[in-house]
């Protein structure tokens, strides 16, 4: 029993410890974020956050599209096959409308930077620190927070929305693929349809959830990398670790805003 | 006045105590050789020195500034004047060689371009690699890695020179090669250099002193000719190259001992 409660004590400190350096790391970098800003900021720093924004957006743009396709496709049949049995088969529109401005898009996307990007940091910033690279940065009078992880995470903030707002339209398109296949609705009258049963605070509840997962995958990712200690296979284990823990937080914070959203509405 | 000054330095890693009570003055314009065997402390002085970890107890200056104590803006200041090339060389893998040289001058000078890039062919023709410069440093060998950290590390033309196992790893002739560049650098550019080194050879050919660290403590602290004629039992088994004899060690005696009765209680 004293063995349980010990384990369960260590268990809590760490994760407690986890939380607070993933906090820590959060405010230190959003006070080193200015040198990534455009205009203000360092054109170097800049000039690296849009490489990343590039790397987490756009090389990413095929994978998430084709997964919203296919979960579209998914959820419009799922859904119809059910809705047809009491007649209301147009609910189809407003079950994939809805469902991915509000939740899939920004899971899906969610889901798959985490596995793209969130392993990246975490397996570049472990090599840096592995091959004494982070070391060299602050001897040579350079801040680490500022130089690898500002850019990493204004790129993240840029990025994850951008591709939210893919994924929900190519989700949303599959929905009338699916109609138009089936019911032989006109895809113009469907985006119609579509337009009437979204909201802006459906829109609005997105764009909150993804700048929330984009500070999650990236700050994972790289605290990860930042907690490399040893050699390669340390490098491998926190590439590991930074999915398996961004997938796992972006769902808990996915459904705390979600159940926030949900009583802000009834209200 | 001693460039670099260490009193007292007493490091721990968890209980463990690595350096015990050090006490080191670096003189200016001399070559001072970091001498001992692996896990004596060398490379966490270093550490200690560059500012990279604290210490328990005791204090290091540098140019007057206290090290231990000082703010991070200080930190940064003494940090531009010191060049380090470490180990590994850790060399940014993104960067070609010409980029890795001209990272500090293009972040802490306001030099035009034209300038930083006959700077940085300067230096690398410095170190033999000016035809190199397009290459990335994981087109290089160990030793034009080794080169290229030198290089880097003298971009800012830094007061202190720190070289940590310049040599390890390298073919003799290769190694001989790095000693003339550092006694070249020496003559050359009156540079107050810090190597830390085991190999012997190479420390009595640049050293103008020899610090010989054992156990985390000073055993002799001199010119190469007062530590040759140092009688310590252990600077003596060093210099000789005399081979610990593992029998005389406490713990395996005591293991070996414990196993010959277990075997003999046997049936």
């Amino acid at each position: 029993m004293a063995n349980l409660l010990e384990i369960t004590g260590r268990e809590t400190l760490s994760q407690l410890d986890y939380v607070g350096s993933l906090n820590i790391q959060w405010w230190a970098t959003l006070r080193g974020m200015r040198a990534a800003l455009p205009l203000v900021g360092n054109r170097h720093r800049w000039r690296a956050a849009v490489h990343q924004m590039l790397e987490i957006g756009v090389d990413a743009l095929p994978m998430v599209a084709l997964m919203s396709m296919c979960s579209g496709f998914i959820l419009a049949m799922q859904g119809a096959s059910e809705l047809r049995r009491f007649g209301a088969l147009h609910f189809v529109i407003d079950l994939v409308a809805v469902g991915f401005t509000r939740e899939l898009g920004p899971l899906l996307t969610a889901i798959a930077v985490s596995g793209r990007s969130g392993s990246a940091f975490a397996a570049e910033i472990g090599t840096m620190k592995v091959t004494e690279e982070i070391d060299a940065l602050k001897v040579m009078a350079f801040e680490p927070v500022e130089f690898v992880l500002a850019p990493k995470y204004l790129a993240a903030l840029v990025a994850v929305p951008c591709l939210s707002i893919v994924a929900a339209f190519f989700g949303i398109l599959a929905g009338g693929l699916f109609m138009f296949f089936s019911t032989h609705l006109d895809l113009l009258l469907y985006f119609r349809y579509v337009l009437t049963s979204i909201e802006l605070r459906d829109v609005v509840a997105a764009m909150i959830k993804s700048l929330a997962f984009a500070t999650i995958i990236a700050h994972v990712g790289c605290l990860e990398g930042l907690r490399v200690r040893g050699g390669p296979d340390a490098v491998g284990r926190s590439t590991t670790s930074a999915v398996v823990r961004s997938t796992f937080l972006v769902i808990v914070a996915d459904a705390i805003f979600t159940t926030i959203f949900y009583f802000v509405g009834k209200a | 006045m001693p460039l670099i000054s260490v009193r007292d330095l007493v490091v721990e890693y968890d209980g463990r105590r690595v350096l015990d009570g050090l006490n080191l003055d670096i003189e200016p314009g001399q070559i001072t050789v970091l001498l001992g065997g692996s896990g004596s402390g060398k490379s966490t002085l270093l550490r200690q020195i560059l500012g990279l970890e604290h210490p328990k107890s005791g204090s290091i200056s540098i140019k007057g500034t206290d090290m231990t104590r000082c703010s991070q803006a200080d930190l940064k200041k003494v940090r531009r004047s010191i060049g380090v090339a470490f180990q590994s060389a850790a060399l940014f893998n993104s960067l070609s060689l010409e980029d890795n040289v001209a990272l500090t001058l293009r972040e802490h000078t306001a030099l035009a371009p034209s300038i930083i890039d006959l700077i940085v062919w300067l230096k690398l023709a410095v170190v033999g690699l000016a035809d190199f410069g397009k290459l990335h440093p994981q087109e290089l060998s160990g030793g034009m890695k080794k080169r290229a950290a030198v290089a880097r590390a003298l971009a800012m033309d830094p007061e202190i020179l720190v070289l940590d196992e310049p040599s390890a790893g390298l073919d003799p002739i290769v190694a001989a090669e790095l000693d003339e560049l550092i006694l070249f650098l020496k003559e050359a550019f009156q540079i107050t250099a810090l190597v830390v080194t085991h190999e012997m050879h190479s420390a009595f050919r640049i050293a103008d002193r020899i610090a010989m660290l054992f156990d985390g403590r000073l055993l002799a602290v001199g010119t190469k000719d007062e530590v040759r004629a140092n009688q310590n039992p252990r600077v003596r088994q060093f210099l000789n190259r005399v081979p610990a004899n593992p029998m005389h060690t406490p713990a395996l005696a005591s293991y070996l001992e414990r196993y010959v009765q277990s075997q003999e209680a046997k049936p």
